[in-house]
């Protein structure tokens, strides 16, 4: 089988991924070599790299292109952003018991739905849920009606668009167009102390590693030959009578609760968390990420999603102006000359290497018959 | 206080207790008048009579009194000029011997006694009514008409007899029946309603509505509650007619930037995220149209849009082709690449343009489209946005031409229902994509080009307008002309319709977000929109 001998081959990069991850950089940190800032900013990229993993289970394996994951994550952000404004509240510029911009915004009681957010259990636990619970509805609304495809991409983008725009409004009491930042402590631990900060790294890159785990565990069951069969005829699998809407309901709330995990992760080590990274454009670029990385391999959306984000950060600090045409270039240089991105490098090089020693030999070589997706493969 | 017969009487009156003539306002009369406004116990009442005469010729001894600039010296009375030189009432000019400007020391100024103030406004503003300018008559009518002063019925009734501007009339007679209403004969009164319920004048809405309460005769106060009735019904009429035409105007852009959107959608099953940029490119090209005609033809920047308009069409299709034989057609069979490829077109073509031509520049429409048609009274139709109607309605009709009156439409047609059999047939199916591609973002600069029009140009426009595109080819269906348009119609209307029943800053927002919920709620009844097409072709598409 495919998947077995792909899954052999990348055992071990996987384990080397794991102990550098876990192991050989917070040592590094340990002994001086990488500092605490670097270690910081890694764990940011490895939340991102768990979002990435979420985008690349539904679209990698189902084929289920959706452009709102980054409503996902803002629902994980915002929740653990507002547990962790809750405990910095009271140490503001006010010194009232309520966050800072709805003194400014004259609301002069916390909100009912502030409430559950001032205890950290419930926090954590809605922002796995409530981007699962989303995800559900969502996916409710539309798997059952059979709105797939580009249908659904744009149904999902429009929904980000739509949150996005909600999330600007300061009557929401989410902090409107600034967010929330401003954060003070995480479970009585200051976060400007680089010690928690060294912890969150760690959190993180558990969370990454169980993340993956558990994702392999998906993608390697029946499960995630159904999806993959989804994504390759899905007609043909309703005939058979699985029931496909209910698969891709459940992989789009696995992915919305991963979604989640990533920006409760990504918020306490990075200190805000604003309507603009929960929009369109952000959702989008998490498609970049697992493209090119490599779709449908777990370990390129890792890849991805930590090596688009560095680059990003080297690049905006240098070159900001160019960032986006950067951005839209891999969109259509990865699509167009690397579909199976990253992850896929070797094998496509391996085959234009073939194709050019052909040309090199053959003086007229046959050109191969172009697969028609179209013609069914076998009966 | 003095009744108004009273006063009348005391005009009348006043002449013949002066001796003064009041036939014309002859040099000598305005000395006169001149020396009576000097004495402080005769001012009043010669500020009466020179109201009542209401003569041009009075204006400028008027108004020195008022600001300040009328003095005497040695009994003859001497007004201070703008420039700081005397003159006498005839405007000659005060010099001394040897022929230059003379200043005297000992001039006094001619007070104006303090509540006589309002009297001399008024005089001003009655001989505002004959000024030359209609636009000085206008507002001297207007003023009257709220003053509540009755004396202003004779003057308005006077003043009426000699106007001719039919622009003019109606103020005058709206301001004559605000004055009439406070008649103490109900006869007068009832008239005076009957005349705004006949006109339905929204300016005298409120003074209506502040009378009916103190009204004592019957007849009066029924016709009142009538006409403040049918005044409300019109106003409430004239709002949704304002609101359905903006709603139309937004879904004419709509209908636009879809059309193109859905064909290409239908046939290609090709997604075109840089719709939105195509619109924009549009927008750039009318901009850099009238750039170079402001700088090699300045004295024709008007017509820049005649060129502008076919040029964003052929500029913005020439884009569209070179995107589709350059890139998409790589990508055929692939709709979900295709989506994210031209998604990435769009950033670039965004950043691009930001970079080369600047974030915000704006283009000025031709000046035959300022101003506007007035539909009702009190509701104006800026030209602009009717043009853009038109052309909306124009795009429809070409489009349906095209599709389905050519030969080139029935290919397209042809190739959009079943691909395989329309290649058997010799149809050049991919030629037939790129023209269709090159035709839909054509469409798209069209209408940038149109949008120019009605706001700035910014990189990001686009983005305000493609995802509500989106939607409309969701709910419309693919390639479906009536779909688009109904879809477009419905769309743009209810989101203008929803601003106003959802009141407050975030109309807009909350407009946006419930028409997403409604769409969602409506793909739960029809997952393949308004119209759907056979069953294969779906499945071809979506998948």
């Amino acid at each position: 089988m495919l998947a077995g001998r792909a899954g052999k081959r990348t055992w071990l990069a996987e384990a080397i991924l794991v102990i550098l991850l876990i192991v050989v950089l917070p040592l590094l940190n340990g002994l001086g070599f990488l500092s605490d800032y670097y270690l910081n900013l890694c764990g940011k990229y490895l939340a991102l790299a768990i979002l990435a993993l979420g985008m690349d289970l539904i679209w990698g394996y189902a084929g289920i292109l959706s452009l709102g994951q980054a409503v996902f994550f803002g629902l994980g952000a915002y929740s653990i952003g507002m547990y962790l404004m809750l405990g910095s509240s009271g140490r503001g510029v006010y010194g009232e018991p309520i966050p800072d911009f709805m003194v400014w915004n004259r609301v002069l009681e916390l909100p009912l739905f502030w409430k559950p957010f001032q205890y950290f259990p419930l926090a954590a636990l809605s922002a796995l849920l409530l981007p699962a619970l989303v995800a559900t509805i969502i996916g409710l609304l539309t798997f059952r009606r059979r709105v797939s495809g580009t249908y659904f991409a744009i149904l999902t983008q429009a929904m980000a668009y739509a949150t996005w725009l909600l999330f600007n409004r300061n009557e929401l009491n989410l902090g409107g167009t600034n967010g929330l930042t401003d954060f003070k402590r995480l479970l009585g631990f200051s976060l400007s102390d680089p010690g928690t900060l060294r912890g969150l790294y760690l959190v993180t890159a558990v969370g990454l590693v169980g993340s993956f785990l558990l994702c392999r565990r998906l993608v390697g069951s029946k499960m995630g030959l159904v999806l993959t069969a989804i994504r390759d005829r899905e007609r043909r699998l309703q005939f058979l009578g699985y029931p496909v809407a209910r698969y891709k309901i459940f992989i789009f709330a696995v992915a919305g609760m991963l979604s989640g995990l990533a920006g409760a992760l990504y918020v306490p080590q990075v200190g805000i968390i604003t309507p603009s990274q929960i929009g369109v454009l952000p959702s989008l670029e998490i498609v970049v990420w697992v493209a090119t990385g490599g779709r449908g391999t777990l370990v390129g959306a890792i890849l991805g999603g930590i090596g688009i984000n560095a680059a990003r950060s080297l690049l905006t600090a240098r070159y900001p102006e160019w960032w986006p045409i950067i951005l839209g270039g891999l969109f259509v240089g990865v699509v167009i000359l690397f579909p199976d991105g990253l992850a896929g490098l070797p094998r496509q090089l391996q085959r234009w290497g073939r194709r050019l020693r052909l040309r090199h030999f053959a003086p007229a070589p046959v050109p191969p018959p172009a697969v028609s997706p179209s013609v069914p493969s076998q009966q | 206080m003095l009744s108004p017969i009273c006063v009348r009487f005391w005009i009348l009156l006043w002449p013949a207790l002066l001796g003064l003539s009041v036939v014309g306002a002859s040099a000598a009369s305005l000395e006169t008048y001149a020396t009576a406004l000097a004495t402080a116990d005769q001012q009043r009442q010669a500020l009466e009579q020179m109201r009542e005469l209401a003569d041009p010729s009075f204006k400028d001894l008027l108004i020195a009194l008022k600001e300040g600039a009328l003095y005497t010296w040695q009994g003859q009375l001497l007004i201070l000029g703008d420039s700081g030189m005397f003159s006498d009432l005839a405007g000659q000019a005060l010099l001394d011997a040897s022929g230059q400007p003379f200043l005297p020391d000992d001039a006094t100024q001619v007070p104006l006694e303090e509540p006589n103030l309002p009297l001399l406004q008024r005089a001003l503003d009655v001989i505002s009514l004959t000024d030359a300018a209609p636009s000085a008559r206008k507002a001297a009518a207007l003023k009257l008409g709220n003053l509540r002063d009755p004396a202003g019925v004779r003057l308005i009734e006077k003043a009426l007899t000699h106007e001719g501007d039919p622009n003019v009339r109606p103020v005058m007679l709206e301001a004559l029946n605000k004055l009439r209403l406070f008649d103490p004969d109900p006869l007068v009164r009832r008239h005076a309603v009957e005349h705004f319920a006949a006109t339905r004048a929204e300016a005298a809405l409120a003074l209506l509505k502040s009378l009916v309460e103190h009204e004592q005769d019957v007849t009066v106060d029924q016709a009142m509650r009538q006409a403040i009735a049918s005044i409300d019904r019109y106003l409430r009429l004239r709002s949704i007619v304002a609101y359905v035409f903006n709603g139309l105007s937004l879904a004419s852009i709509l209908l636009m930037m879809s059309l193109g959107l859905a064909i290409t959608f239908g046939l290609m099953g090709v997604i075109n995220m840089a719709h939105g940029e195509m619109l924009m490119l549009g927008s750039y090209t009318a901009y850099l149209v009238q750039e170079s005609f402001a700088v090699y033809a300045p004295g024709h920047v008007d017509y820049f849009f005649f060129l502008a308009l076919p040029l964003s069409l052929l500029v913005v299709g020439a884009v569209g082709l070179c995107l589709e034989q350059g890139l998409l057609r790589f990508l055929y069979g692939r709709p979900l690449e295709s989506l994210l490829v031209t998604w990435g077109i769009g950033l670039i073509l965004q950043q691009g343009v930001r970079l080369s031509l600047g974030d915000q520049t704006s283009v000025n429409p031709p000046t035959w489209f300022r101003g506007g048609w007035e539909a009702m009274p009190g509701l104006v139709l800026p030209y602009s946005r009717l043009f853009i109607v038109m052309l909306s309605v124009l795009s429809v009709v070409a489009v349906y031409w095209l599709l389905y009156r050519s030969t080139a439409g029935l290919k397209m047609r042809a190739v959009m229902q079943n691909r395989d059999i329309a290649c058997c047939m010799g149809i050049a199916a991919r030629r037939i994509d790129a023209f269709t591609f090159a035709m839909g973002t054509a469409l798209a600069g069209l209408a940038g080009c149109a949008l120019s029009l009605i706001g700035t140009v910014d990189p990001e426009v686009g983005k305000t307008y493609i995802v509500d595109s989106f939607m409309v080819v969701v709910l419309g269906g693919v390639g479906k002309i009536l779909g688009t348009v109904l879809a477009s119609l419905g769309l743009g209307m209810s989101n203008k319709l929803l601003e106003p029943a959802i009141s407050g800053t975030a109309a807009a927002v909350y407009a946006k977000v419930g028409i997403l919920l409604l769409v969602i709620v409506f793909l739960q009844m029809r997952p393949t929109g308004l119209f759907p097409p056979r069953e294969r072709a779906t499945e071809a598409m979506t998948r």
